[in-house]
C-alpha cells in the first residue's frame, strides 16, 4: 500500500503543525478525512439538499434518495441481513445509550447483571450505570489480565441465570486488544443472552461481517471511519427492533398521532427522530467507497505491518513502557516515559507536529486497574507510515531529553 | 518558540523535586482540586492564622510536570504572605497566563518573581493552562472555606 498516495487524498496533510509535517497518530480518537468526503459533503448542500423523508418536492426526494442509499452501503458493508437493523445516530455513544435506554426498560429489572468488562470505554458503561441506577440492576466487569486482554473464561465465569445482557468492546482503545467477539456471541447465544459490540476501533480496523458474528447490537462510529462528526451507527437485528420501545420522540419517528394515543413505526423510522445530520450521513457514504477501494484487507495488514514496526521501534526505548501485551492487537500503541507524564509528552511531541493522545482515553476503570492516572497513546490509521514511527520515535528521544530522563 | 521555554529548568526542578508536598503540620483550611480531562488531582493543606496570614501551605497530588511545578511554586510564594496579597498576585498570575501581562506585586521579591515569570510560557499551550493553574484555584478554595471540590470542567 502507498501510504504516500493514500495522504495526499487528504488536505490536512499539506498543513504544517508549528511548523513541521502533520504526523498524526490519533486514530483512535477520531481520523482525518479524505477530499471526497469533504467534496461530498459540499456538493450535497449546493446541489442536493432538502430534508429528508418528508417533503414531495424533488429536492426532497434527491436527499431522500441519497441518505437512503447510504443505509444500503453501510448494510452491505457490515453485511446486515436488511436495511432496517441500520439505524443513524449522532455518534456511537447514541447507539448504546438507544439500547441500555430501550432494552433496560423493557428487559432489565431489580437483581439483573449486565456484564461489561474492565476494558470498557466510558460510553459502555455509563449508559449501563444509568439503567443500574434506575431499575437496581448489577454491573459486573469481567477481569483484564496483565496483558491487557480479558480471557473469555473470565466472562464465562460471571455468566449467571441473571445475566440480561452482555456489552463488550470489540478492540480496546487503550490495550489495542481484540476480542474473541465471535466466540463470545456464540458462548452467549447458548445461554440466549444478548451481546451489544462497541465498535468503535474495531469497524475502522477490521473486517465485520453482521450476520457471521451474530451478535445482537453493534455500534459504530463514523468519525474514527475518516467519515464526517454528527453520524454513529447502530446495527440491530430486527428481531430486537420489533419489540423494543421507541427511545427519544419527536417528528418523523410516528405513525399516527391523536390527544389520547400514539403508535409508532417500525425501525429505522422508529429510532429516527427530528431531522437527521442528513449531509454528514451522505458524507459518510464516499468514506465506506474510499474504505472500499482501499479494500479492509488491504488496511488490516498495512496496520498490522505499521504496528510491528512501532512495537519493535519504541520497545528500543528503555525509558517506555508499552501498555498490554495482547495476543491480537489492533493498530494501538499506549505508552508511559519513566518520569514524564502523558501530558508532557502530548506537548513535546506536538511541538514536532506529532499529534497523540494523553489521559485516561475515558477508561478510568482500566487506567486504576493498571495503577496509572494516565498514558500516552499513539494509533494508527490507513495513511500512516513507517516514518511516521521514525518520527514518533525520535520525539520520544526529544522527551528523555527535555526531562533528562 | 523551542519547548524548552515552556519546560524551563526551574520547572523541571520543581515538577521533579516539589517543595512543601507533604500535609502540613497544624493546617485549618483544605480543598481538593480535579483536571477530570487529564486526571490531574491535587489537594491543598492550609494554616491561616485569625489575622489572615498563610502561615503554612503544603499540596498533595498528583499531575503534570507544568501542574506540580506550579504547585510547588505556588506554596513557595505564598508562605508568609497575608490572604489578600496572596489573591492579587494569583490574580495577576492568572492575566501573565492569559493575557500575557507581566507581574507588578511590591511584596514579590526578584527571586520571587523570576520564579514565578518561569511559568509564562504555559501561555502559548492553551489546552496547559489548566493545568497551571489547578492548585492555585484549589488554594482560594481552600482559602474561603469552599467545600466543593474544584473542577476545572465546571
Amino acid at each position: 500500500m502507498d501510504t504516500k498516495v493514500i495522504k495526499s487524498k487528504f488536505p490536512i496533510f499539506k498543513n504544517k503543525i508549528n511548523g513541521k509535517q502533520l504526523t498524526y497518530l490519533d486514530n483512535a480518537n477520531s481520523s482525518q478525512k479524505p477530499q471526497s468526503v469533504i467534496d461530498r459533503i459540499s456538493k450535497f448542500y449546493s446541489n442536493e439538499f432538502s430534508n429528508i423523508g418528508r417533503s414531495v418536492h424533488s429536492l426532497g426526494v434527491t436527499a431522500t434518495n441519497r441518505f437512503e442509499e447510504t443505509r444500503d452501503l453501510i448494510k452491505n458493508f457490515i453485511n446486515a441481513k436488511s436495511r432496517e437493523e441500520i439505524i443513524f445516530t449522532k455518534n456511537a455513544t447514541e447507539a448504546i445509550n438507544l439500547v441500555a435506554f430501550t432494552y433496560g426498560e423493557k428487559f432489565i429489572n431489580k437483581g439483573d447483571e449486565i456484564l461489561i468488562t474492565e476494558l470498557e470505554h466510558h460510553a459502555n458503561y455509563v449508559p449501563w450505570h444509568f439503567i443500574r441506577k434506575r431499575k437496581g440492576a448489577i454491573i459486573k466487569f469481567a477481569e483484564c489480565n496483565e496483558k491487557g486482554e480479558v480471557d473469555i473464561d473470565k466472562i464465562k465465569e460471571l455468566i449467571s441465570n441473571k445475566t440480561k445482557m452482555i456489552a463488550i468492546t470489540h478492540l480496546s482503545n487503550v490495550t489495542g486488544a481484540i476480542m474473541p467477539v465471535k466466540k463470545i456471541v456464540d458462548l452467549a447465544s447458548e445461554k440466549k443472552i444478548p451481546v451489544l459490540i462497541d465498535g468503535c476501533q474495531g469497524a475502522p480496523h477490521l473486517k465485520i461481517d453482521m450476520q457471521e458474528l451474530g451478535c445482537d447490537f453493534y455500534a459504530i462510529s463514523c468519525h474514527k471511519m475518516y467519515g464526517p462528526t454528527g453520524v454513529g451507527i447502530l446495527y440491530a437485528k430486527k428481531k430486537w427492533l420489533d419489540v423494543l420501545p421507541p427511545y427519544q420522540g419527536g417528528g418523523g419517528m410516528i405513525e399516527d398521532v391523536k390527544k389520547n394515543n400514539i403508535t409508532f413505526p417500525r425501525s429505522p423510522t422508529k429510532y429516527e427522530a427530528g431531522t437527521l445530520q442528513t449531509a454528514e450521513v451522505v458524507g459518510f457514504s464516499e468514506s465506506i467507497k474510499f474504505i472500499k477501494d482501499v479494500g479492509i484487507k488491504n488496511i488490516m495488514s498495512h496496520e498490522k505491518e505499521i504496528l510491528e514496526y512501532g512495537l519493535e521501534k519504541i520497545k528500543k526505548n528503555n525509558s517506555v513502557k508499552i501498555i498490554g501485551d495482547p495476543k491480537n492487537r489492533g493498530s494501538i500503541i499506549s505508552f508511559t516515559i519513566k518520569g514524564i507524564h502523558p501530558h508532557d509528552i502530548a506537548t513535546i511531541l506536538d511541538e514536532d507536529g506529532v499529534a497523540i493522545r494523553a489521559g485516561h482515553h475515558c477508561c478510568q476503570i482500566l487506567h486504576e486497574k493498571l495503577g496509572i492516572p494516565a498514558s500516552a497513546r499513539a494509533s494508527f490509521g490507513i495513511y500512516n507510515s513507517k516514518e511516521d514511527i521514525d518520527v514518533l520515535s525520535d520525539s520520544i528521544k526529544k522527551c528523555n531529553k527535555v526531562f533528562n530522563t | 518558540m523551542d519547548i524548552k521555554e515552556l519546560y524551563q529548568e526551574i520547572i523541571l526542578d520543581h515538577g521533579k523535586n516539589p517543595r512543601n508536598k507533604n500535609k502540613c503540620e497544624g493546617f485549618n483550611k483544605n480543598a481538593k482540586g480535579h483536571n477530570p480531562l487529564c486526571g490531574d488531582k491535587i489537594h491543598v493543606y492550609l494554616k491561616i492564622d485569625k489575622a489572615k496570614n498563610v502561615e503554612d501551605i503544603s499540596f498533595e497530588g498528583e499531575g503534570c510536570a507544568i501542574s506540580i511545578a506550579s504547585a510547588s511554586i505556588m506554596t513557595q510564594i505564598i508562605k508568609g504572605k497575608e490572604f489578600n496579597v496572596a489573591k492579587k498576585i494569583l490574580e495577576q498570575f492568572l492575566n501573565m497566563l492569559k493575557e500575557g501581562s507581566k507581574l507588578s506585586i511590591n511584596s514579590l521579591s526578584d527571586d520571587e518573581n523570576m520564579t514565578m515569570m518561569s511559568l509564562s510560557g504555559v501561555k502559548r499551550f492553551p489546552m496547559r493552562v489548566k493545568c497551571a493553574t489547578l492548585a492555585w484555584h484549589t488554594f482560594i478554595n481552600a482559602a474561603e472555606g469552599q467545600k466543593e471540590t474544584v473542577n476545572t470542567e465546571k
